[in-house]
């Protein structure tokens, strides 16, 4: 076809024994914004990723605007007006705007020259596409969205054509996504093609024209947008029928399990994260944090597991105090029914380098039916994780697998079962389902109601707004270090992102 | 006060002798840890180079071949640490340790063989060795109070590596900050991926950052040898590879706080050897060994309270992989 910006024909990548990519077909036209989604593990950041030139295709052809490309790195797509935004942005922290622009494209061997006229360029596309950013800010003071912008700029600036987006609303608050979704249309009237990865299916009926989904390694099907409905893309996704909204009945909240008074949390750099926060959770129901990310949120649940010291406040668990400004552990926490799935399960709730079987037990280790004596007891331990592995579904059924192997989600299903199987009566939950496929979301949101309808205490805590409004009984919003409002469960998204992001300051901004 | 004055600039003059090796081998350090390449290794590098130039020059009576040599000698040394840590992502500290090791063996063993005398080079002849430059004036300086004084016994005298020492300052930061290359290497030791993806190639811009490391170690190794002595002595640099990364540490990683950082440390040096078994004021006399210890035990205090956060290149030490 005359007008398709990219034509992928028969693409194969294979990584070992893994199939990435198989027999991949690819038609995006020219002048449109082509979603492409699929599950996590799916393929389709490899596929983007041999299309930027990161990595080569075992077999298959590439073409852009209609003549076959060979595209060995990352220098040969830009030539061929290709541009990535990665989902970690490939910036230089401490770099200005500017420079981390002309990195790569400097032109010239001294800088003066190639800053000045990467200057006037900036200016330029500021214009044209209403993408200001302050060119000598330097980028890691820049808010998340903003950073986001310098990505587009940097591949504006290379002269792409065609700009490729790998997951780009995963660290944007909503306004800031809604801000990401209107300079992609107004790219689109300037001509350019957008690719949008992402595995948010609300994002491709907000914004695509047509839209193409993967599963394992597979394009199992191209549609237009506006013929095509949630629960189609859904089905097509996981192949099988998802429950986009979890069924849960009304809840029975009754004693207070936690109760949290005038807390105030400093972090490292002396700044108040969280600022004389109080509430309650009660016996069987689900309490759910709103905020965006880096709004105290992860601070109150660290301070209440144990992990971090508050500097003043009380929290009371089954009515005993927690001496959270003093020696509360989640050893002690852990002994006296308080349970907590860290949000950041590689660097907190799990040690990668161990064995599945090890990690079912981390932190429960010295209890008694896990230990002969002085030593650990191996095939209780190992009993212990294949019955976890059964309860759970975790894949690959293999206690001695090494945990890093394992998928995201069923890392996450790892620690989910080590937390929940001790029969807390407190559970503490961050990020659930982070990084996690949809399969396995639907499997642990059931488990999170199931523990509300045994009677337990839930506090739950996320970026995705979907997941707090879906899961919880009550609704808490944070905004910078505060709880500004508390809602119910029906709480609209309107109505929650309005107070996430906090309204009047954004009043006084505007 | 005037013999007050005359120990001054006696003890600064030394200052700046001291200083060079240090100088020379923390900015050597510099292009290599701004490119996220660790380099424990100077000190075997400024050795084998201290080496490679006693036993050139001894043999050609030229200390520009003796500098030649220094380099090609240490830019080796390099590029084996680079194989070893980006082509080959090792873990770049032990490969460091193990070039120090090669170099304080290897000089030992070949300087033996080569020379038979125990390990050193014979002494090499003056007019095979860096000898001090006067800068013109000196002699008509040498009479003007202070000024003069400074002029003639400060900075006239030295050897010519003095000054392309103390150039390779400001050279270094324009091409540090002014330069295409500067911005790459800077953004390498930050952040790989990002210039990976800018197209450009991570190992050849890490393995030219190690050339620059090797050039200036080796003529870090080459003034020892040629200009503060006449010759190779064994284990002559003494542990100046160490106190250099300090410095850049101190520094934290820019070059004119690294001229300055040296220069501290050469002054500490120079004092320490000033107040060899002279008696102190209200002290009294001071054991040598303490004084020899002193600028170490101002290195730990000072790395450890007294320049705020260092904070390395972030990629530092970690080498570079795609990710899948």
């Amino acid at each position: 076809m005359a007008n398709a910006a990219i034509q992928l024909i028969g693409i194969n990548k294979s990584f070992g024994p893994v199939h990435a990519n198989r027999d991949i077909h690819l038609e995006v036209p020219r002048g449109t914004i082509h979603g492409i989604i699929g599950e996590n593990g799916a393929g389709k950041s490899t596929l983007m990723s041999i299309l930027y030139g990161f990595y080569q295709a075992d077999r298959g052809d590439i073409l852009v605007n209609g003549t076959k490309a060979s595209i060995k790195t990352p220098n040969d797509a830009i030539a061929s007006g290709i541009g990535m935004v990665h989902q970690h942005f490939m910036l230089v922290d401490n770099f200005t705007v500017l420079e981390n622009i002309i990195l790569g494209t400097e032109g010239n061997a001294l800088l003066n020259t190639s800053i000045a006229k990467a200057r006037a360029e900036l200016k330029r596309l500021e214009r044209e596409y209403g993408l200001e950013v302050n060119p000598d800010a330097v980028v890691e003071d820049l808010a998340v969205g903003l950073q986001q912008r310098v990505e587009i700029l940097k591949a504006l600036y290379r002269g792409a054509d065609i700009l490729i987006l790998d997951e780009p609303t995963g660290v944007l608050t909503p306004a800031e996504a809604d801000h990401l979704f209107r300079i992609l249309a107004r790219l689109k009237e300037e001509g350019k093609t957008v690719i949008l990865i992402t595995h948010k299916l609300r994002e491709i009926m907000a914004i695509t024209d047509n839209v193409s989904v993967m599963r394992q390694g597979t394009m199992v099907a191209t549609r237009k947008t506006s013929e095509t409905t949630v629960e189609e893309l859904a089905e097509l996704m996981v192949g099988r029928r998802v429950l986009l909204r979890v069924e849960k009945g009304p809840a029975n909240p009754g004693a207070v399990k936690l109760s949290v008074k005038n807390l105030t949390v400093r972090d490292a750099r002396k700044v108040e994260m969280v600022k004389d926060v109080s509430f309650e959770v009660r016996a069987g129901e689900i309490v759910g944090i709103a905020g965006v990310a880096g709004n105290g949120q992860s601070e109150l649940i660290g301070t209440i597991a144990g992990l971090r010291k508050a500097l003043s406040g009380t929290v009371l668990l089954d009515g005993e105090p927690i001496d959270v400004t003093g020696t509360a552990d989640p050893g002690n926490l852990r002994d006296r029914g308080l349970a907590h799935v860290p949000e950041d399960r590689h660097h907190v709730g799990l040690v990668l380098a161990y064995e599945e079987q090890e990690n079912a037990i981390l932190g429960y280790h010295d209890h008694k039916q896990y230990l002969t004596g002085f030593f650990l007891n191996r095939s209780a331990i190992r009993a212990d994780a294949e019955e976890k592995i059964r309860n759970y579904d975790i894949r690959p059924a293999n206690p001695h697998l090494k945990t890093a192997n394992f998928s995201g989600g069923n890392q996450q299903k790892i620690v989910l079962a080590r937390e929940i199987e001790k029969d807390p009566g407190v559970l503490i939950v961050g990020q659930p389902t982070r990084g996690v496929d949809v399969g396995a979301i639907e499997f642990i949101h059931k488990r999170l109601i199931a523990m509300r309808d045994a009677g337990k205490a839930v506090l739950l805590i996320s970026v995705e707004l979907d997941e707090i409004r879906s899961l919880s009984d009550r609704i808490l919003v944070m905004f910078d270090g505060r709880i500004v409002g508390e809602r119910d469960g029906e709480a609209g998204e309107g109505e929650l992102g309005l107070l996430m992001a906090g309204v009047e300051r954004r009043e006084a901004a505007e | 006060m005037t013999e007050f004055f005359a120990t001054l600039v006696t003890v600064l003059d030394s200052t700046i002798r001291l200083s060079i090796p240090l100088l020379l081998a923390c900015l050597a350090g510099l292009y290599s840890e701004r490119a996220g390449i660790f380099d424990i290794g100077l000190e075997g590098k400024m050795l084998a180079g201290a080496f490679a130039a006693g036993a050139a020059a001894f043999v050609t009576g030229s200390a520009w071949a003796g500098l030649g040599m220094a380099i090609v000698v240490a830019v080796g040394l390099a590029l084996v640490h680079g194989c070893a840590s980006i082509t080959h992502r090792g873990n770049q500290i032990v490969s460091g340790v193990a070039i120090n090791f090669i170099a304080a063996g290897s000089t030992i063993i070949l300087g033996q063989a080569w020379f038979a005398q125990g390990g050193r080079t014979p002494s090499v002849a003056a007019d095979a060795r860096f000898n001090a430059i006067e800068l013109p004036g000196t002699a008509a300086m040498r009479d003007v109070p202070i000024l003069g004084q400074l002029y003639s016994e400060l900075l006239s005298g030295h050897s010519i590596l003095v000054y392309l020492a103390f150039l390779s300052v400001p050279f270094t930061w324009w091409v540090l900050y002014r330069t295409r290359f500067g911005l790459r290497l800077r953004a390498v030791g930050e952040n790989p991926a990002a210039v990976d993806t800018a197209g450009i190639s991570v190992p050849w811009l890490r393995y030219r950052a190690v050339i620059c490391t090797g050039i200036l170690s080796g003529a870090a190794g080459a003034y020892l040898a040629l200009a503060m002595n006449a010759g190779f002595v064994k284990d002559m640099t003494a542990g100046r590879g160490y106190i250099a990364l300090a410095a850049l540490i101190f520094a934290k990683w820019r070059p004119v706080p690294a001229m300055f950082a040296c220069l501290l440390f050469g002054f500490l040096d120079a004092l320490s050897i000033r107040l060899q078994g002279a008696p102190l004021p209200i002290i009294g006399r001071v054991p040598v060994q303490l004084m020899q210890a002193l600028p170490y035990i101002l290195t730990v205090i000072l790395l450890a309270g007294f320049i705020g956060k260092a904070i390395p290149p972030r990629a530092g030490g970690v080498p570079y992989v795609k990710e899948r």
